[in-house]
């Protein structure tokens, strides 16, 4: 069915619209969920004055931030530390857009819960994330002052060297598939409900754990936030930084934490299936029915957010060496043998 | 609309390339650079090849350029003074440069017909199609490639290694 141009582009223009203010909207709100969380594991409240449970609080905030006096710090070199904070909150939120919320219904030709179902989707997360690098490591630089500029170091060379592991332990699921495209990844998944999740069924939970290891070093959070090790380097590469340039750079590290949950959810366990497979029964309309596997793609982000904070509060910071020795000398060769041994476990299969 | 893509992002590529060499701050120029890898990459995606792209943006402008403007960090290189330039580079660089971009264009323009068969996305190499021909008909020459990188590293390390 051919469709005009203009209601496709009419079409995907809504779509991005409504992802990025729901993305921007959880981000705000996985702050808060982080405020009460920790709040809670520390036995104390956490914020409770703004509206019922403090649920105002991130528009405060945010608010708070917008009207706040942007300092330009002296002798800082202007056009890369403004550039910065821009690099980082976009590549951070580019990469929703190839994410598949849902189950692939088409309205007018258009898919409604992807924004872009692109043939190397895997891939362009990667290289995107590998980009959001550069708003780290220039923000630091630019700065002229020594805390950023030791926080950036430290940032951009830990996410590089976390880079190779994280990438080595997607290659066992792409084994699986024998494709980069998420939807395929998502569908071999959604056989068999949690039976054939990729972590349980496809026998990736080596990789699972490398690359939820991996990834908290990728978005530099405790106990790899040595970034922005308070005690030593006052706030790291984000010193220098007020207002909305802040905001920003806040913003794109709860982003990219909300991503690396998308993708974690995706590869690993199912993405949008339902854990019980097909046993529960169609209930509902068609809304329902296509409602129903966006709350499941939900919850199972939401967990991983929940177990970012639950980490948060309860393990220290790694030492600088200790953390490049554990990827470097730990990490990596362990994504290589799961790398072999999943390879040669599917030869084994299909001879 | 892929024509007016491929001008925008070859103007950007030239663009990226002059301001390269225009710059004189270190920090510039490499930022310059990635922005011609990362244009180069959309090139190659108009051309079709989707994993090129991809691996283009994650390899070049993603870990290599990181490594480029680490070094530039570390080293807190400042502005560079400008020179007139040496003679060796007037009597031979202009006459050699010159030279290059004539044989360059005698070999285009004699081939153009051969050449002219790539067309903007008129066609698309899958990751399937390239790891077919790369894992099954070029198994050989690839894998000869990866021992080579390894001895690279090997030797680098070797370099960057301690005496005790």
């Amino acid at each position: 069915m051919e469709v005009s141009i203009w209601i496709f582009l009419l079409l995907t223009v809504l779509k991005v619209a409504v992802v990025t203010v729901l993305l921007l909207m959880s981000v705000a709100y996985t702050v808060l969920l982080e405020r009460k969380l920790v709040g809670r594991i520390q036995n104390r409240w956490g914020p409770t004055r703004v509206g019922p449970f403090g649920l105002w609080q991130p528009m405060c905030d945010g608010l708070k931030l917008f009207l706040k006096e942007d300092l330009l710090p002296t002798n800082v070199y202007r056009p890369l530390y403004i550039l910065a904070p821009i690099i980082a909150l976009s590549c951070a939120l580019i990469t929703i857009s190839v994410i598949p919320f849902g189950k692939e219904i088409h309205y007018k030709g258009v898919d409604l819960f992807q924004i872009a179902d692109v043939n190397i989707g895997l891939l362009v997360i990667l290289g995107v994330t590998s980009i959001g690098v550069y708003g780290v490591a220039l923000s630091g630089w630019s700065s002229n002052s020594k805390y950023s500029l030791l926080g950036s170091l430290r940032a951009s060379a830990q996410m590089v060297s976390y880079e190779l592991a994280l990438g080595l332990s997607l290659i066992g699921v792409v084994l699986r598939t024998g494709s980069l495209r998420l939807r395929d990844i998502v569908n071999i998944q959604a056989t068999h409900g949690l039976l054939s999740w990729n972590v349980i069924g496809g026998l990736q939970f080596v990789a699972f754990f490398i690359y939820l290891i991996s990834a908290f070093a990728e978005t530099n959070r405790t106990p790899f936030d040595l970034s922005e090790a308070e005690s030593e380097l006052t706030a790291g590469y984000h010193t220098e930084y007020s207002s909305m340039k802040f905001a920003m750079f806040f913003m794109a590290e709860y982003a990219n934490m909300i991503m690396v949950g998308c993708v974690a959810t995706l590869l690993f366990l199912g993405g949008w299936s339902s854990p019980f497979g097909n046993l529960l029964p169609a209930w509902g309309g068609p809304v329902v029915q296509a409602l129903l596997p966006v709350f499941w793609f939900v919850v199972k982000v939401f967990f991983f957010l929940f177990l970012y904070v639950w980490v948060r509060g309860t393990l220290p910071r790694f030492r600088y060496d200790q953390l490049m020795g554990f990827g470097w000398k730990f990490l990596l060769p362990l994504a290589i043998a799961n790398i072999i041994a999943t390879s040669l476990w599917l030869a084994y299969r299909a001879a | 609309m892929h024509l007016v893509l491929f001008f925008i992002f070859g103007g950007l590529c030239v663009a990226g390339a002059l301001n390269l060499l225009l710059q004189r701050h270190p920090i510039n120029s490499a930022l310059s650079l990635i922005v011609v890898m990362t244009s180069l990459a959309v090139l190659y995606l108009l051309l079709g090849a989707e994993f090129l792209a991809a691996a283009q943006v994650i390899v070049y402008s993603g870990a290599i350029m990181v490594l480029f403007t680490f070094v530039i960090m570390l080293l807190n290189a400042g502005a560079e003074v400008r020179t007139h330039g040496s003679k060796a580079a007037y009597i031979v660089g202009f006459p050699g440069a010159a030279a290059l971009l004539a044989v360059l264009t005698y070999i285009f323009l004699k081939h153009r017909t051969e050449l002219g068969s790539a067309k903007l996305g008129g066609y698309l190499v899958t990751t399937h199609d390239l790891s077919r021909v790369l894992f099954r008909d070029l198994l050989l020459p690839f894998e000869v490639t990866s021992v080579l990188i390894l001895v690279a590293i090997l030797g680098a390390v070797a370099l960057a290694r301690k005496e005790h």
